[in-house]
């Protein structure tokens, strides 16, 4: 019965988007003041209807109700509690239920939290939003129906693919599903803000919180993804550019390209044109990536398995969407002139400059990307791009940004003089010349010119804190209530800033990365990276859904054994699969990594023994940049929604 | 720039999406024709006889050479193994089954011990009739062995006619081989 509501909730859902969009994008031509207040309720409204399918969905997973085939198929009574929740949305049908229901949040928030907005500009973003909406949900209710029943029901469900069976992986899709769908805020704006033919300073003051917000939750949820495929998938690598990793980084490339350029907008009302086109452009990649990926025409280890018929229904909405939305952009978008000027070395050029190669390393991946299955329509020829292509590409553009984002921050608005900012960037670059001399003298050249721009980053960002509340030039006193003082704005690039030091720092610190692979008997042992690493012992253990073998390894240096890892081998009975769980020791600057790879004789042991230098920097340089745009994002909503207690708050700080 | 330049240069982006989006289009009605399929690794023994060998036996079994296998008397599986792959011993339960049906599978055993060979035999079963041994791996590299485990499927006339890298599993024996073995019997 549950599941029947469900599906009735889905149906009501579909029509209540169709009707928001209809009625927010021509109701404020009707000059109806209760068209303008229909938008936002049916908003609501449809997000009530999607929570309640999506509800129903979730308590079919949890009491494992296996006359529901996706549950059946997805899910199993021996799964524990969390996975028989995330495995609603760890295949096709639950995940883009998930993700209707992430758009229907967003088009929530915009209903609860755009007061401030012009009532017809609300009601047309909302518009946008039910329109793309009910495309989808009319997909999830045809073709892609997570409610259909099966009859006669198994005695128990086919289980959760091993390989998610992890709490990272339980957290990832709907975090970077908030990421990819989040965007669509921004979009609906671009495209409302182009239907009423106006984009102004307002236009960038009110899309940049909503695309700052969505930043946050996809660097979040990439560096989640990275982090859980480091530790589970045994490898020891962190990121494959598979297609479906390409296709989260391409919408955070454009992203952080927006992030930028609306500042522009807001300063200086200029690149209207490109801030618009970069709002469409970062939400269509993100539904190019979320489905075409899914559709099975790249080869990728994470799509699901989709039928052709869902890949065309697919495509035909990512071309209305897209299509239509740049159709209005080549007609609309021309008249849209610049109104400020501003000097070729100014804050507003660096931003410019910033735009250019993140959307040249965008391009880069894209290409790559898209090339395989395109080589093969045009010459057919198959083949596939993979991570040396990458690499050769991305690292060439990424240097100029690591240099160039150490001096953009200190880049005064419209006309900035270049001599002041090398005098209080040297620290900066002394403190980069040392990492690099340092490690560059152990003849780590890549490593050292990747330590070296992650200090260089980092050493910056600092500066810029240091030199807005005068450290070391006033009392310490006085620069800490200068800080104090100093707009969550600026501490939020900052820290955006710093945060992607830190990944830079960890990623060139993995390039120093040593591995082995060995085969013990308990009791030897094989030396790497400096440590004596020495099988114990090999024995079962019990576990709540597989059985286990685990290895003991202990790890000792000069002064004797200060660690006992505990990789294992997970059989799981019901999918015949077996699952590395790797061990990991980090002390926050260094991983050590043992995965048990195999038993190639009885009583021995394959392991695969890594020394990860700088690995968790990786992903905690992620962690800092998400709260970075956090920290920015209270600001602006300080601004932005409610100017006058700021107001008072000033004049009450003044008293 | 003229103001018909500057609307031409507008609407670039949406003729790439536009092409982008035909391709697209192209890709998936071939896929749909079972025309395309991208995650397939070519091999350029497809239609084709295997290369010319000639491999000594293994495990006590009789070895064979290209000649055996230029016209067997019902399609064949050959099976790229090795004792020291995972895969190959998770694959060992699924080939014994087809074995059990009747079916002809050939193992080559792939840069392998001889010790090794027999104890992964006796621990997972022999489903091959014979198995010839590539010590040095030569033959793999002819044959373009991508890893193993490999099957190859070979017909009454000793052409190559299917693939498969990585370990059979139910799904691929239903969706492919089966149609293969009724197409070609």
């Amino acid at each position: 019965m549950i599941p029947e509501l469900g599906h009735f909730a889905l149906a009501c859902a579909v029509a209540l988007a169709f009707a928001q969009g209809v009625i927010g994008i021509f109701g404020p031509g009707l000059r109806d003041p209760r068209a303008l207040i229909a938008a936002p309720i049916l908003a609501c409204s449809q997000f009530a209807a999607i929570a309640a399918a999506f509800l129903a969905l979730v308590w079919a997973g949890v009491v494992s109700d296996f006359t529901v085939e996706n549950i059946a198929d997805f899910s199993s009574s021996a799964v524990p509690l969390m996975y028989r929740i995330s495995g609603v949305w760890g295949n096709h049908d639950g995940s883009i239920l998930l993700w209707c229901l992430i758009l229907s949040l967003c088009g929530l928030a915009v209903a609860l939290f755009g007061g401030e907005l012009p009532a017809s500009l609300r009601a047309r973003v909302l518009g946008v939003l039910g329109l793309v909406s009910g495309g989808f949900l009319l997909f999830t209710l045809t073709v892609s129906d997570p409610f259909t029943r099966l009859w006669p029901p198994p005695l128990d469900g086919a289980g959760v693919n091993p390989i998610l069976q992890d709490p990272g992986l339980a957290f990832h899709p709907p975090m970077l599903y908030t990421g990819y769908v989040g965007f669509s805020v921004a979009f609906a704006f671009a495209i409302a803000a182009l239907i009423e033919g106006r984009v102004d300073a307002a236009f960038g003051r009110w899309v940049r919180p909503w695309a700052l917000l969505s930043w946050c939750f996809l660097t979040a949820g990439i560096a989640l993804g990275s982090w859980w495929s480091y530790y589970t998938l045994g490898w020891g690598g962190y990121w494959f550019w598979d297609p479906v990793e390409n296709a989260a980084l391409l919408p955070w490339l454009t992203g952080t390209a927006l992030l930028h350029c609306a500042i522009v907008v807001e300063k200086r009302e200029s690149l209207k044109a490109w801030t618009v086109l970069l709002a469409i452009a970062t939400f269509s990649l993100s539904l190019t990536g979320t489905f075409l990926v899914r559709s099975g025409i790249l080869n990728s280890v994470h799509s699901f398995a989709a039928a052709p018929d869902q890949g065309l229904f697919i495509l035909a909405l990512l071309g209305l969407t897209i299509g239509g939305s740049l159709l209005l952009f080549a007609i609309r978008a021309p008249v849209l002139a610049a109104a400020g000027i501003y000097a070729p070395l100014s804050r507003e050029s660096a931003l410019v400059l910033n735009n250019v190669f993140l959307c040249a390393i965008a391009a880069v991946v894209f290409t790559g990307t898209l090339y395989p299955p395109f080589a093969n329509l045009f010459f057919g020829i198959q083949l596939s791009v993979g991570a040396p292509f990458f690499n050769q590409t991305v690292l060439p553009l990424a240097a100029p940004i690591i240099l160039a984002m150490g001096f953009g921050p200190l880049l005064a608005w419209k006309r900035a003089d270049f001599a002041p900012v090398l005098r209080r960037l040297a620290m900066a670059g002394a403190v980069a010349a040392v990492v690099f001399l340092a490690v560059a003298a152990n003849r780590h050249i890549i490593a050292a010119l990747g330590l070296a721009g992650g200090a260089w980053v980092l050493m910056a960002a600092f500066t810029d804190i240091a030199t807005r509340i005068k450290l070391f030039r006033v009392p310490l006193g006085a620069s800490l209530a200068r800080a104090a003082a100093l707009p969550r704005a600026a501490i939020g690039a900052a820290l955006g800033h710093i945060g992607f030091g830190v990944t830079v720092l960890g990623i060139a610190g993995m390039t120093l990365a040593v591995q082995s692979v060995v085969v013990l008997h308990p009791g030897q042992s094989a030396r790497l990276g400096g440590y004596s690493w020495t099988l114990t012992d090999i024995h079962d253990a019990p576990g709540p859904n597989f059985t286990q073998r685990v290895a003991d390894v202990t790890v000792a240096d000069d002064r004797g054994v200060f660690l006992t890892l505990h990789p294992s081998r997970r059989f799981f009975a019901a999918q015949k699969t077996i699952t590395n769980d790797a061990a990991i020791h980090t002390n926050g600057f260094q991983d050590l990594y043992a995965v048990f790879a195999a038993e190639p004789t009885p009583g021995s042991a394959e392991l695969r023994l890594n020394d990860h230098p700088m690995a968790p920097e990786i992903w905690f340089g992620g962690l800092i940049m998400a709260l970075g745009g956090l920290c920015s994002l209270s600001d602006r909503r300080l601004r932005v929604g409610v100017p006058a207690r700021r107001r008072k708050a000033e004049a009450g700080a003044v008293a | 720039m003229s103001p018909l330049r500057r609307r031409l240069m507008f609407g670039v982006p949406l003729a790439l999406a536009v092409a982008g989006g035909e391709g697209f289009y192209i890709l998936l009605r071939r896929m749909q024709a079972q025309d395309y399929d991208p995650h397939a690794l070519p091999s350029p023994l497809i239609g084709k006889r295997p290369p010319a060998f000639a491999l000594p036996g293994a495990a006590g079994m009789q070895g064979f050479s290209n000649a055996d296998i230029a016209a067997p008397p019902k399609p064949m599986l050959v099976n790229w193994f090795a004792s020291w792959c995972v895969p190959c011993a998770e694959e060992a339960a699924m080939l014994g089954k087809l074995a059990a049906r009747g079916l002809t599978i050939w193992g080559i055993a792939y840069e392998d011990d001889a010790a090794d060979l027999a104890r992964f035999l006796a621990s997972n079963g022999n489903p091959y009739k014979r198995i010839a041994a590539d010590q040095q791996g030569t033959t793999a590299i002819n044959w373009g062995v991508y890893g193993v485990p490999e099957t190859y499927f070979i017909d009454r006339n000793g052409i190559v006619r299917w693939r498969y890298a990585g370990a059979l599993t139910d799904d691929v024996v239903a969706s492919t081989l089966n149609p293969l073995l009724e197409k070609y019997a």
